[in-house]
């Protein structure tokens, strides 16, 4: 069974479909990545599994359970944590108070503890800048404490959205390659939306592309490397 | 202005001590009652800029109908008081709960409005709560007003007096202060600031944000209500002119003049746009004109007002010295 199960999703924005019937699905232990240009509805399909916008039909199963009509907190409780586009970390607020309120749905102080150590472990930047305000660190810094944070819900899967925006080449590799470390290490399953599709090929086992709020292609990463139409639209080669 | 935040943090332990000295022997050393009564009036606007700064200022919301809970504690208050001759601090805490459940009707638009329009709707709630004292005569008299609030009383004792009115203002300053001093520095005031900053991102670690945004309007209301009652018993007499949208819009330019999420702010605020209008009474019909050209100077050169955010230094989770170090050490090795 897979750990997510899109079956049919559809939003509407007013009376513009947005997303037209999508159905994917992520195995435990996977990364999957959705890839397309802008506009494709790739942000808005992590939205409405995230529970951010509202489904207009479809369904989601997460772990076999059904959250189509959950909210987005009640989401992040059933295990899935989202980091959105643009990081949003809460700049007034200390490196180490983001991270903490990561953890806001938990009671487990021992947990949190550990957990917050892994953080740190994963991402040493983060330590040495834990009482800085959150706003005053660098572009891939708040990267990787939106990550941080999102892993202090402890959630069973990782929803990115554009983990490599606005970064520079050498940030993004080392952001993809801690994607990789979480999933290959931790055994973290993971569904990733990136307009770089190489980046997004690299790191994932497999992925969808999108176009006009459909899948209009999917296969293993491989594959989809391989294809002529993806190496001419989206891989520039 | 940086040096004066330079020489507080200084001497931060003397300053405070000096000026909670001064704040208790004020009547004392000022009898002149024109000053006493303008220090308590002081006092009311620090508790109804405080109660707004914590919708404004932490939640992030917008309100412009502050006066109206305001407006709903002092008759709530007065009505009881006159009518069924309610102990004065029963009589506040019922005001204050009723207004705080209107502050609940009031933060349900949040539900679904932001920013601007939800202003928009505090606006028109204000307005509303205004022509209900106006026109619900039976029971407010309409604009006659309500005189003959009586003074609260304690075990019998009657307490009556500026001095007593200005003793019960700093009590009640300083018990707000008190209280949203915990909040902010609580999880719930963590929480405030994620739904202000993002509530997207709020929501995408569990926050549900209208949680908190009612949460901060039910308090401010209540904090308002309270204010008015208090107000009510000192004044003696209220009438719907105290309670309409300038008095919102005065309360809102003391959050902002004094700063945004800062409770020294709200009391600096509320102190200055109350004392300086009073202080230039000498320029009789100017005194309001250059009061206006130092609020628009002011927000050109420090938008974030006199004690605003920015001076944020708070971390709730102190990190000891000697952890530090240890750190500093065991990475060097």
């Amino acid at each position: 069974m897979a750990k997510l199960e899109v079956k049919d999703l559809q939003v509407k924005y007013g009376v513009i479909p947005a997303l037209k019937g999508i159905s994917f699905y992520v195995d435990e232990g996977e990364i999957v990545a959705l890839i397309g240009a802008n506009g494709a509805g790739k942000t808005t399909t992590l939205h409405a599994v995230s529970g951010i916008v509202k489904k207009a039909g479809g369904s989601v199963l997460f772990d076999g359970t059904d959250i189509t009509e959950k909210k987005a907190h009640e989401i992040v409780g059933a295990g899935i944590s989202q980091v959105q586009e643009g990081r949003g970390v809460f700049s007034q607020l200390t490196v180490l108070e983001n991270l903490k309120i990561g953890a806001y749905l938990r009671k487990d102080k021992a947990g949190i503890e550990k957990d917050l150590a892994d953080v740190y472990a994963l991402f040493p930047r983060l330590q040495e800048r834990r009482e800085q305000a959150a706003g005053t660190l660098s572009g891939g810094e708040q990267q990787m404490l939106a990550i941080g944070r999102a892993l202090m819900a402890k959630p069973e899967m990782l929803l990115l959205d554009e983990p490599s925006m606005g970064l520079s080449p050498l940030i993004v590799e080392n952001i993809f390659r801690t994607i990789r470390k979480l999933n290959r290490e931790r055994h973290m399953t993971i569904l990733l939306v990136e307009q770089n599709a190489q980046m997004a090929l690299y790191a994932a086992h497999r992925a969808y592309v999108m176009e006009t709020g459909q899948i209009v292609m999917s296969g293993t990463s491989k594959e989809l490397k391989s294809n002529d139409e993806i190496r001419k639209s989206y891989l520039g080669l | 202005m940086k040096k004066i935040c330079s020489i507080y943090e200084a001497h931060k332990k003397i300053i405070q001590v000096i000026v909670a000295v001064l704040l208790l022997c004020f009547p004392f050393l000022i009898t002149n009652s024109y000053f006493l009564h303008v220090a308590i009036s002081i006092g009311v606007y620090v508790l109804l800029s405080m109660s707004l700064n914590l919708v404004t200022g932490y939640a992030g919301q917008l309100c412009l109908g502050q006066a109206a809970c305001y407006g709903i504690g002092a008759y709530t208050g007065s009505l009881l008081m006159l009518n069924y001759n309610v102990n004065f601090f029963l009589a506040m805490i019922v005001s204050a709960l009723v207004s705080g459940l209107f502050g609940f009707l009031l933060g349900l638009p949040t539900l679904r409005l932001k920013g601007d329009y939800l202003a928009i709707v505090t606006l028109g709630f204000g307005e509303i709560v205004h022509l209900v004292f106006v026109n619900w005569a039976d029971v407010t008299r309409g604009p006659m007003g309500l005189p003959g609030i009586p003074s609260p009383s304690l075990f019998g004792i009657s307490i009556s007096g500026r001095k007593a009115f200005y003793y019960m203002a700093l009590i009640l300053v300083v018990l707000f202060v008190v209280f949203m001093r915990r909040l902010i520095n609580s999880g719930v005031g963590m929480a405030m600031e994620t739904v202000k900053t993002d509530e997207i991102a709020a929501e995408s670690i569990g926050i549900y944000p209208i949680r908190y945004k009612l949460l901060a309007f039910v308090l401010a209301s209540a904090m308002a209500g309270l204010a008015g009652c208090f107000y009510a018993t000192y004044i003696s007499y209220i009438s719907p002119t105290t309670f309409v949208y300038n008095t919102s819009v005065t309360i809102l330019a003391m959050v902002v003049l004094g700063g945004m999420g800062s409770i020294a702010g709200s009391v600096i605020g509320a102190a200055i746009v109350t004392l300086v209008p009073e202080l230039l009474r000498f320029l009789s019909d100017y005194r309001m004109l250059i009061f206006g050209a130092v609020m628009v100077i002011m927000m050109i050169y420090k938008p974030e007002g006199f004690w605003g955010a920015s001076k944020r230094v708070k971390n709730i989770y102190k990190i000891d010295a000697e952890r530090r170090t240890h750190e500093r050490n065991t990475e060097r090795n």
